[in-house]
Order: structure tokens, then sequence, then C-alpha cells
């Protein structure tokens, strides 16, 4: 074990391993760049589309070029891609087909379409399909130029290029890629078309696509363009940092990720989905804001405060009935419904210094009957403002009261009760403590 | 061709409510997360067992659709993002599955790559009864739970009052999606496989608006699908019609299914009726030939309203100069209305025949009863009011223009016998 782990470590610091996660790192990044308008545009699914649709644009590039050079092949796909986004448009418009219906069936047609013109056409070379799904991340550490004395990988000629289009692109028109992505109508109004940023945005897609197709294959393509800017939305609420915080994401995935091919000794372009998957994966459960834990806790301490609440009410109404009665704690805590959440809100309450145990019995501070009276002053007013001004019989009033007693503020129970202003008795007649 | 035909008839049948639920993709999502499944089934059994792995792929299948449901509910992450990360995640996972098979010394994972890409030719006796299985299952289940399916496609708020259990049959119309892209994922292979499930119900929902012949509709497509493709990938179309240019034995019959698909969609795209795009081109087309024919009767109608009941006639150019003319559909319609003897010329004078000015009093009245119930009951000015009734009075209905009549003669704002045409509320 230690020793498969200081060869990885040897094999992740070696010039080889430098190259691939340069090449994976870049990729990742130009994805997660058009990735974040793609995903804020609920068209996620685009990028999986346009990566399958864009074999045929291959295909034909390469049948008329008659060689696997990059610029025909680079304008095959990017006309392919918008054609695809023009298919899946028209058939939604015209067609009254669902968007989403609308491009699967589109991705699925020119996918076979690719599929049909490679066996008919393409059969001199050797196109293997597994490659296309896998990439070729490995060929970056054999296929190098050098510059400058360094040696750097081929492919970095396709995907540098990119990199820097997106970027560019994406600079150049910042304000109106935000404004068209989070209100498109509204842009359009303005005159910033936004179908044709649309477009725009696609052939962005198409293009990237292409790129990075040779390098880390057409599912890591999907993974990149998805799963970071996801994983960056759960984190983020503005444009910028989505943005960045995605890049970092890719960049991160593609370390880990190769550390891991290196370590089980897999595909690296597997890994790297693998871990921008996981990575996720935490984003999910703790994010700060966003995150599954986040809210449970936060609903974990809103069941909790209501649950306090409730106890003292009770205990303030056992007092009002009876006010020589004290209730034990067990009483007290099958009263909201027992189990561990009382048991623990009950404890808050004495930790607070709400109310004390004396004797076995519950007794309510200074503290916590001011507290208590507060609350029952809220409920009981908003009883009383039902009654008055919503009409509701007597016996329907206690129900929404007790929802609403919890979330009623300061000012809200003073304009409750110059609204209601009913000499201080609710409408069971009972006093509205002051 | 029989397995393809039942493979494709099932997956349309089940896709449709699929497409109608907008989940179309989710089927590409599922043939994708059952590549970790095979492998994981592959690494457990150590050899290649069908029905192992598709109950593998079955397993990752299902976990992969709570997955997209839990991200939806629980999270800030849309349904289309979620389905992309599911999908590319489980894959990239049986990717690295893939690989690490590859290494073992028992590793022939030829088997497991017919999964991803499809094998049609591959398909054994056995295969077919396995599907013909499945197929029965899946049709029982949805005619078992048509009503309930049915109302969880169109109005799953109103399924979900009535007290049903939603989520439960949610699951199970997944279920039966899954096991049927499970089955056919060694057949077609993963893009194929969700092209069945959307390309049929799509191509149907052109000839119906009702469920049950939707799904009869998405069915024959299907198998329509799977007999034309895996015919014109055989070798059988070169021997029967000796046509040489005709090369097929280099197509693959998983594509071939998927393009016949499609080109059903296009033709039931273009000449279906009432939602095709030539039925509803042909529709709009005599639409605007009745607009421009109302618009020209109505025209002559008031150049000689002053001299009514003689019927005088009129300058073509008048008639020209009017703001309803036409210049592209104006004369054509002129030589129509003429053919049909509704107006009668002599030289450039143009003038109505009696059926003509019968006609042209019926469209001016249509036309004068809106303007005069928008000023009346919508309170919009007298010389606001010409533009509007331009554009509804071809479409009211008859029923519509009774009560109009009977409303304004209440009003005492119509003549007392109502087939004279009510004077202008503006200047002509």
């Amino acid at each position: 074990m230690l020793l498969a782990q200081l060869t990885s470590w040897e094999s992740m610091i070696s010039p080889v391993a430098e190259r691939i996660v340069l090449v994976g790192a870049l990729t990742n990044v130009a994805c997660a760049l058009v990735g974040c308008y793609l995903v804020l545009r609920r068209m996620s699914l685009m990028g999986d589309a346009i990566s399958h649709a864009v074999l045929p644009g291959l295909v034909l590039a390469f049948v008329f070029s008659g060689s696997l050079s990059i610029v025909p092949l680079f304008l095959g796909a990017a006309a392919v891609g918008l054609l695809t986004t023009f298919l899946t448009e028209t058939l939604h418009r015209v067609g009254r087909v669902p968007a989403d219906a609308s491009m699967g069936v589109v991705f699925t047609s020119l996918f076979a379409l690719g599929v049909v013109l490679l066996k008919r056409y393409v059969t001199g070379i050797h196109f293997d399909i597994s490659c296309v799904w896998e990439g070729m991340l490995s060929k970056a550490a054999l296929e190098t130029f050098d510059f400058g004395g360094w040696q750097i990988p081929e492919q970095l000629k396709t995907i540098l290029p990119v990199v820097l289009l997106n970027l560019f692109v994406i600079g150049l028109l910042w304000k109106e890629l935000k404004l068209s992505t989070f209100d498109g109508p509204l842009a359009t109004s303005m005159g910033f078309s936004a179908p044709a940023l649309h477009y725009l945005v696609m052939a962005l897609v198409a293009i990237t696509t292409v790129a990075s197709f040779e390098a880390v294959g057409s599912i890591l393509v999907v993974a990149m363009l998805i799963v970071p800017p996801a994983t960056a939305q759960l984190l983020c609420d503005r444009l910028a940092r989505m943005v960045i915080v995605a890049c970092v994401f890719a960049t991160l995935a593609a370390v880990f990720g190769y550390w891991l091919a290196v370590y089980w000794n897999v595909e690296p372009a597997g890994a790297m989905a693998v871990v921008a998957g996981a990575m996720y994966g935490i984003a999910v459960l703790f994010a700060p804001k966003y995150g599954i834990l986040s809210a449970l806790r936060g609903n974990l301490q809103t069941a909790l405060r209501i649950l306090r609440e409730d106890l003292l009410l009770m205990l303030y109404r056992v007092e009002e009935i009876d006010p020589k009665r004290r209730l034990k704690p067990t009483e007290a805590r099958s009263a909201v419904g027992g189990g561990l959440l009382a048991w623990w809100a009950l404890r808050m309450l004495r930790r607070r210094g709400r109310i004390e145990f004396r004797e076995g019995t519950i007794h309510m501070t200074t503290d916590g009957r001011w507290r208590a009276a507060r609350l029952v002053r809220g409920h009981r007013l908003w009883e009383a403002y039902l009654v008055k001004h919503l009409g509701l019989p007597l016996d329907h009033v206690h129900a929404p009261a007790d929802w609403v007693e919890h979330y009623l503020a300061e000012p809200l129970r003073e304009r409750l009760e110059t609204a209601v202003d009913d000499a201080g008795r609710d409408p069971h007649g009972r006093e509205i403590p002051g | 061709m029989l397995g393809t035909a039942l493979l494709g008839a099932t997956s349309g049948a089940i896709g449709t409510f699929a497409v109608l639920r907008r989940r179309a993709l989710v089927g590409d999502m599922l043939s994708h997360a059952a590549l970790p499944g095979i492998c994981i089934a592959y690494l457990i059994q150590g050899r290649r067992d069908l029905v192992g792995l598709s109950l593998g792929a079955l397993a990752t299948g299902l976990l992969g659709i709570t997955l997209v449901t839990i991200l939806r509910r629980w999270t800030r992450t849309k349904e289309d993002a979620a389905i992309g990360i599911v999908l590319s995640t489980f894959f990239g996972a049986g990717i690295v599955l893939l690989s690490r098979i590859q290494q073992m010394p028992t590793g022939n994972q030829a088997g497991l790559n017919t999964y991803l890409f499809g094998e049609t030719a591959g398909i054994t006796r056995h295969d077919i009864w396995l599907i013909a299985g499945v197929a029965t299952g899946c049709l029982a289940v949805v005619a078992l739970l048509f009503k309930e399916f049915q109302l969880l496609s169109f109005d799953m708020d109103f399924a979900s009052s009535l007290g049903w259990p939603t989520l439960a049959l949610d699951l199970v119309m997944m279920g039966t999606l899954a096991i049927v892209t499970i089955v056919g994922l060694p057949l077609c292979g993963v893009i194929l496989m969700a092209a069945l499930l959307i390309l049929p119900s799509a191509g149907a929902r052109f000839w119906t608006n009702r469920l049950g012949p939707l799904l009869v509709w998405s069915a024959a497509f299907g198998g329509m699908a799977g007999v034309m493709g895996t015919f014109l990938a055989s070798p059988l179309p070169t021997q029967w019609f000796g046509a040489s240019w005709f090369d097929s034995s280099k197509l693959p019959p998983g594509p071939v299914i998927v393009l016949s698909a499609s080109a059903m969609l296009v033709v039931s795209l273009l000449v279906a009726p009432r939602r095709g795009i030539l039925a509803r081109t042909f529709a709009e087309l005599r639409l605007r030939v009745r607009i421009a024919r109302e618009h020209l009767l109505r025209s002559l109608f008031e150049l000689g309203e002053s001299q009514l009941p003689e019927r005088p006639f009129v300058e073509e150019s008048a008639l020209v100069s009017r703001p309803l003319w036409n210049q592209w559909t104006g004369p054509w319609s002129l030589g129509r209305l003429i053919s049909k003897q509704l107006v009668e010329r002599q030289g450039t004078m143009l003038r109505l025949t009696p059926e003509g000015l019968a006609a042209a009093a019926e469209v001016t009245r249509t036309h004068r009863l809106w303007e005069l119930f928008l000023v009346e009951s919508a309170r919009i000015a007298s010389d606001h009011v010409d533009r509007d009734a331009d554009d509804v009075e071809h479409m009211l209905p008859a029923s519509l223009i009774r009560e109009l009549e009977s409303r304004l003669a209440a009003a005492g704002r119509l003549p007392v016998v109502p087939q004279v045409v009510p004077e202008s509320p503006h200047e002509l």
C-alpha cells in the first residue's frame, strides 16, 4: 500500500504527469467556462447532445478535407453544433415537440447518421469508437514539441486557443451574456439579441467539445460541461464567482482524477469525471447555503425553536388555569410530542435559564415567564384578529394561531393589537397578557 | 427482425410516458448509468451472464433515477443539470471499472463492449423470448395502470390531491422504462436505445391528441422502425431489388433503425393531418385567401354604400387606393370574386352582383358589429376600432354575431331589422 502510494506520488510529479494534468486541466477549464452558461440557461443536456451530434460533422469534414487536420474538423463540428441547436429549436417551435424530446430526437438522429456515414465512407483509417468515449489523454505524454527547452504536449496547440477563445468571448460579451442568460426577453428588448447570443454559446460549446474530444473523450466533456458549473452553482450566488469557482473545480478534478487514475491504474478521463462527480456530491451535502446538511440543520433548528416555544406556551397555560400546578419533565415532554427532540428542547430551555427544575417539577423563571407571555400574546392576538377581521368561527382559530404564533415579530404584534383593539381579551374570553 | 420490432414497439409505448412527462432524456441517462452496473455485475460474477449483467445495469439505472429525483427536489440543481451530472459521473465510473476489468487476467471485455454499442445481429432465440416476456410484462403494467399513468402524465398535482401514491406510481413508470432500456441495451447500444424511447412517440404525437391511440401509434412506429431498419441493413434489399448502388453490407442495423424512426418523424411532421406542417400551412393559406376576399367585398360595399339600394359601378383605381387593398393578394382575389360572379366588371368599372352585395353586406355587418361592441362595451374611441375589427371580424362565429346583434339591439343601437348593416361609427 505504502509502496503504491510512493510510486503514484513519484509518477504524480514526473514530467509525463505534468503534461497529462496540464492538458486535462486546460480542457476541463475550457469546458467549465462555457458550461456555466449551459447550466444557468438550463440547457445542460445541450452539451451531451452536441457532443454526440458533432459526429456527422467530423466525418463529413474528414471526408471532404481528406485529413484529420484540426481546422476543417472545427468548422464541421461548429456547423453541426449550430445545426443541432437550430433543428432542436425548429422542431420545438414549428413541430410543437417538447423541448427535451426535440433535443433527444435531433442528437440521436444526427449521431446515427454519423455512425452510418462513418461506416460507409471512412474505411481507410482506424477510427476506434471507444476512443471517442474515453479519449486519449495518455497521448499527451507522448507527443510533444519543444518550446524554449520545455516539452509541450501537442494537444495544447488545440486546447489552448479554445481556452483563450472562450475567455475572450466571455470577457468581451460579459454583460450581454449575463443579461441574456438570466433574462432573455429583457436582453432582446434592450437590443442584444438573446437568440443570437444563444447560438453563439452553442457554437462555443461545439468548438470546445471537438477540441476536447481528442484529449478527454466525449464523456468527460459532458461531465466537465455540467458538473463543475453545477458544483459552483451550489456554492455561489454571483456569476463571476461561479465561473471562477467552476474553473477551480475543473482544475482540481484534473489533478485528483489523474492521481486516482494512477493509483488505481485506470483511464484518467473516467477518473476525472468520477472525481468531479464526487466533488459535486460533497458540495450537495456540505454547501454552506444550498447543501442538504445545512438545509437539514436549518430545519432542525426551526423544529427545536418551535418545540421550545410550545413548551413555554404550555407551561404558561397550565399556570394560568391552576396557579399551583407544576408539570413533571416527562409530562411536559409527552405533551409536545415526546421523543429525543422534546428532551433536547427542554434541556435547551433549562440551559438558557428559561426554566428550572425544582423537586422534580418544572418552574418557569422570570425571563421564561416573560417570553411565554409574549408568545401567548401573539397567539391570542392572532385568534382575535382572525375572528374579528376574517369572521372565522371560534373553534377554527386555535389551529392557525398555533402555526402563526412562532413567526409573529414584535412590530407585527403591535399592529395586530391596534387592529384587534379588544380590551385585552381573546375570543375565548381569556386575558391577552400585556 | 422480430426482436427489433418487438423492442421498438415496447420502447415506443413506454417512451410515450417519458416524453409526455418531459423526461425524454431520462432514457439517455438510464442507458449511460447502466454501464457501472454492468461492470460491477461482471466483477462479481466473473463471467458474462446476460441476466446478471442486466440486473446490475438495472440496479445502477434505478440508483441514477433516484439520485436525479433527490437532486431535483432537495438542491438548487435543476433537472437537466441533475440528469447530466448523474449521466456523466456514472458513465465515468463505468469507464474506470471497464479499464480495470481490461487489466484483469480473466478480462475478456469484448462481451461488455457489445453492451455499449449494440449487436442486433447477435439476437438469439433466447433473447427474443426475453424481449417478448419483458414486452408483455411492461404492456400489462401499462394496461393495468393506464388510468393512473394517464393522470400522472398530465396532472401530477391533481393525482396527488386525489390521494394517489404518486411517488410510487412514478417509480413504477420509471421502473418499466428502466427495464425496457436495460433489455434493449445489448441489442441497440446506448444512444440508439435512447432514440428508440423518444423518436416513435415524438412522431406519433403528430397524429393524435388522445393517449390511448398515441400509445398504439407510438408502438406501431417503433415496431415499423425496427422492421425497416433491420431490413435495410440486411442483405435482402440488394438481393430483392438488385440495386447495386445500395450496398447494405456497410450499414449497421442500429443506426439505420434510428434513422428510419427519424424519417417517420419527419414524414409525420410534414403530412400529419391538423398538426403537420403541410396541413397547418394549407389551413393558414385558406384563411388568408378568405381574409383577402372579405376585405375586398367590404371595400366594394363601402364604396357604393351612399347609393344603396342601387349597385353603382366604382372605378378599380378607387378600390386600389383603399387601405384594405393588398397589392399581392388583391388582383388574384378580385379575379376569383369575378369568376364566382360576386363582382362584375365592365372595363375598369367594378360592381357587386346581387349575390355579391348580400355577401358583402354580411361581411360589413360583422365588422361593424364588432366595432360597435368595442365602442359600447370596451369603451374604445370610435376612431380606434377599425383596425381591431379588421383583425377579428374573420374569426367571429355566427353565434357570437347573433349575440352581438341582440345586445346592440337591446341597447337601441341597431336598426329594427337586423339584416340591415348598421352605420359605421367612424368616417369611412
